[in-house]
C-alpha cells in the first residue's frame, strides 16, 4: 500500500513554516490503532493523566473520550461483533451467504470482523461555538485559524463545555479551566507540525495548510473509491456544514456517529440571532405582565 | 413519585442500536458534553429572575402610587441581586478570576451580556432599596429605580438564550420558550416574595402578578414539552423529571391557595411560600433535563440524521 505523499515533511527542510490556515487530515483507512498521536500529545502537552487507569471493555479504547485531559483520541470500533446492530455494510460474501443481518458466529469471527480505527481531535471549527459563547475572551483564533484557550485569561466558566457540538472541551477539574486541543501553537509558532502528526507512523494524521488537506482528502476519497471501498466518505472537509468546515476533518469508513462524531454538527451560535430576538419578546412580554398586574384597580388602596 | 429513596443517576443511554436501525453513537457514549455547573447556577437562575422582576415590578407600583409594594419589591429584588454574584462566583472553576468576565463586551456570548447586565442593575437595585429605606437621595432613588425597571426584564430572560445556546438539544431547541419560561418564573416568583412581604391589599398587584406567572410558567413548560416531541423526554424520566413533576405540583398547589386566599394572610404566605420553591425547583428541572439530553448521544444523532434524510444538511449562510 502506498502512503499519502507528505510534501510539508517528505520535502528537504521538512517541518517549513505554514501559511494561511491549516490543520489535520485524518485518513482513518490507514489508522492502525497505535495510540501513538495519544502518547505523543499528552507529553508534548504535558496533559495530566485523564484520571485512574481503568479497562473500558470496548475494545482496545481504554481512553473513552476527548476531554479536559485527552486532546487525541482513538477510536476502536468492532462491527458486527459487538455491535450487531450498526449499520455497517457487511461484506458482500457474507451478506450472500449468512443472509439479512445474521450474527457472525465465533468460527467465522475473524471472518465477520470489521475493524474501524480512527484518530479523534478537536475539530478547530470556522464557526467555532465555544470561541463565540466564551464571555472572558480566553478562546481566541489564532493566526493559523486554529482555536485555542488562554489559559491565564480562562475563569473556568464552564460555558464553552456544552455549547461544542462535538463534546471535545472540558473543565479540568483540579485546574478549573478549560482544556483542549491547540493544535500545537507552541509548536507551530516554532516552525513545527504538531505532536502527533509528527508521531503517527501511517501519515494517517496529516498536517498541512488546510486547503492542500482538502485537495488531497478528495483524491484520497477517489482513490479508494476506485478500489473498491465504496463507503470511504469525507466528515466535515467541506464548508456547506454547520461549522463553516472544519480544521481537522476526516476520511471515514462508516456514518460518523459510529465513531461518535455528529452526523449533522451545527455550531449553536448560528441561531443566536433568533434566539436573543426570543429573549427579546419574553422581556417585552414580563414588562407588559407587571403592567397589567396593576390594571383592574390601579393598585391603589 | 417512586419509593426510590434517592435520586438515581441518569439512566445509562443503552448502547449501540436502536431498535428503528437508528444508528447509534459509539459505545452508547455521549456526543456532548453535559455542563459542569453545580447547584449555585439554577440558584442563580432563581435569584437572578427575581430580582430582575422585582425591579419593574417596584417601578410600576411607584407609578400607581403603592409605595409599600414598591419598598417590598425593592427589598427583595435588591436581596436577590446581591446573592447572585457570590453565586455565580463560587461556580466557577477560578473564582479569583470572577472579573475577567468584564474585560471584554462581546454579544455573541449571553453569558458576558449577562455579567454586564448584572454588574449594572445589581447596584441599580441596591442603591434604589437603600435611598428608599433611608429616604435619602431621591433624585437617585428615582434614577436607579428606572435604570432597575430597564434592565430587570433582560437580566430575568437572558438566562433563557443563555441555554438555549448551546449544543444540548433539550435546550437549544427551545429556544423560543426558556426565556419565557423563566420569564414567567421571574414574574411569579418577585410577586410571590413581595405578598410574603406586604399585606394584602397593596399586595394586590403583587397577588397578580404572581398568578399570571405561575400560570404563564406552566403553560409554557407544556408548549416548550410539546415542541420538543422526543427530546422532551428528560423533563418526564429521570431526575429532570421527577423535579419537573414536583415543580408543577408546587406551582398548581401554591397558585390554587394563593387564589383562594383572599384577604387571610396564613394562606397567602402559604401559597406565595409554595409558588416559590415552586419555581426554584422548576430552574432545577431545566438544568436536569439540559445535563440529560447531553449524555444522550440518541437525542444529538436522531435530530440530525432526520435533518440530513429531509435534505437539510446544507448549511451554507
Amino acid at each position: 500500500m502506498t502512503l499519502p505523499a507528505r510534501p510539508d515533511r517528505d520535502a528537504p527542510g521538512g517541518g517549513r513554516e505554514p501559511a494561511g490556515r491549516v490543520g489535520f487530515f485524518t485518513d482513518t483507512s490507514v489508522c492502525i490503532g497505535c495510540k501513538a498521536c495519544e502518547v505523543a500529545c499528552k507529553e508534548w502537552n504535558l496533559v495530566p493523566p485523564a484520571g485512574p487507569a481503568e479497562l473500558t471493555g470496548h475494545s482496545y479504547d481504554n481512553t473513552g473520550a476527548l476531554g479536559a485531559n485527552t486532546w487525541r483520541h482513538v477510536a476502536f470500533i468492532e462491527v458486527d461483533q459487538l455491535h450487531p446492530g450498526l449499520r455497517a455494510p457487511a461484506p458482500p460474501a457474507r451478506r450472500a451467504a449468512g443472509g439479512g443481518g445474521a450474527r457472525v458466529g465465533v468460527g467465522q469471527a475473524r471472518e465477520g470482523l470489521r475493524w474501524l480505527m480512527a484518530s479523534d481531535v478537536c475539530k478547530h471549527c470556522t464557526s467555532a461555538a465555544c470561541l463565540d459563547v466564551c464571555p472572558t475572551g480566553a478562546l481566541f483564533r489564532t493566526e493559523f485559524g486554529t482555536v485555542v484557550v488562554q489559559p491565564d485569561i480562562c475563569n473556568g466558566c464552564g460555558y464553552c463545555v456544552p455549547a461544542c457540538p462535538f463534546g471535545v472541551i472540558d473543565r479540568r477539574e483540579a485546574d478549573g479551566r478549560a482544556w483542549k486541543c491547540t493544535l500545537c501553537y507552541d509548536r507551530l509558532k516554532g516552525g513545527l507540525e504538531p505532536a502527533c502528526s509528527t508521531a503517527c507512523p501511517t501519515d494517517s494524521i496529516q498536517f498541512g495548510p488546510l486547503e492542500e488537506l482538502r485537495e488531497r482528502a478528495g483524491e484520497r476519497v477517489a482513490e479508494l473509491h476506485g478500489a473498491g471501498v465504496a463507503e470511504a466518505r469525507l466528515y466535515l472537509a467541506g464548508e456547506d456544514d454547520g461549522v463553516g468546515g472544519a480544521g481537522a476533518f476526516f476520511l471515514l469508513l462508516d456514518e460518523p456517529e459510529v465513531y461518535g462524531l455528529p452526523p449533522d454538527p451545527v455550531a449553536t451560535t448560528r441561531d443566536l440571532g433568533r434566539l436573543w430576538r426570543a429573549g427579546v419578546v419574553a422581556a417585552g412580554a414580563l414588562l407588559a405582565g407587571i403592567a397589567a398586574a396593576f390594571l383592574p384597580r390601579g393598585g391603589r388602596r | 413519585m417512586s419509593g426510590r429513596s434517592r435520586p438515581a443517576a441518569l439512566p445509562a443511554p443503552r448502547a449501540p442500536a436502536g431498535p428503528d436501525g437508528q444508528p447509534a453513537a459509539y459505545y452508547g457514549r455521549p456526543v456532548l458534553k453535559p455542563p459542569v455547573w453545580t447547584w449555585q447556577v439554577p440558584a442563580y437562575l432563581f435569584a437572578g429572575g427575581l430580582a430582575g422582576a422585582a425591579g419593574p415590578l417596584a417601578f410600576a407600583a411607584r407609578l400607581a402610587g403603592n409605595d409599600r409594594l414598591a419598598r417590598a419589591a425593592l427589598t427583595s429584588g435588591a436581596a436577590a441581586a446581591l446573592v447572585s454574584p457570590p453565586l455565580l462566583i463560587a461556580d466557577l472553576g477560578r473564582p479569583e478570576r470572577f472579573h475577567h468576565m468584564l474585560r471584554v463586551v462581546k454579544p455573541t456570548s449571553p453569558l458576558n451580556v449577562g455579567s454586564w447586565l448584572l454588574a449594572a442593575a445589581a447596584p441599580a437595585l441596591a442603591g434604589a432599596a437603600v435611598a428608599d429605606r433611608l429616604g435619602i437621595l431621591p433624585r437617585l432613588a428615582r434614577g436607579t429605580e428606572a435604570a432597575a425597571a430597564l434592565l430587570g426584564p433582560a437580566l430575568a430572560t437572558y438566562t433563557g438564550v443563555l441555554l438555549a445556546d448551546t449544543a444540548i438539544p433539550t435546550w437549544h431547541e427551545a429556544g423560543r420558550e426558556l426565556p419565557a419560561l423563566f420569564a414567567a418564573g421571574a414574574a411569579t416568583s418577585a410577586g410571590a416574595v413581595a405578598c410574603l412581604l406586604v399585606p394584602p391589599g397593596p399586595a394586590d398587584p403583587a397577588r397578580r402578578l404572581a398568578l399570571g406567572g405561575a400560570a404563564a410558567e406552566l403553560g409554557v413548560h407544556a408548549a416548550m414539552e410539546r415542541r420538543l416531541g422526543d427530546l422532551g423526554d428528560p423533563y418526564r424520566t429521570g431526575l429532570a423529571g421527577r423535579l419537573t413533576r414536583l415543580a408543577r405540583r408546587l406551582t398548581v398547589a401554591g397558585a390554587v391557595t394563593l387564589g383562594l386566599a383572599g384577604r387571610r394572610r396564613l394562606p397567602t404566605a402559604a401559597g406565595a411560600a409554595l409558588l416559590l420553591v415552586g419555581s426554584a425547583a422548576t430552574r432545577y428541572a431545566v438544568v436536569a433535563a439540559g445535563s440529560a439530553s447531553a449524555r444522550d448521544p440518541r437525542h444529538v444523532v436522531a435530530p440530525q440524521r432526520r435533518r440530513l434524510a429531509a435534505g437539510d444538511g446544507d448549511h451554507r449562510p
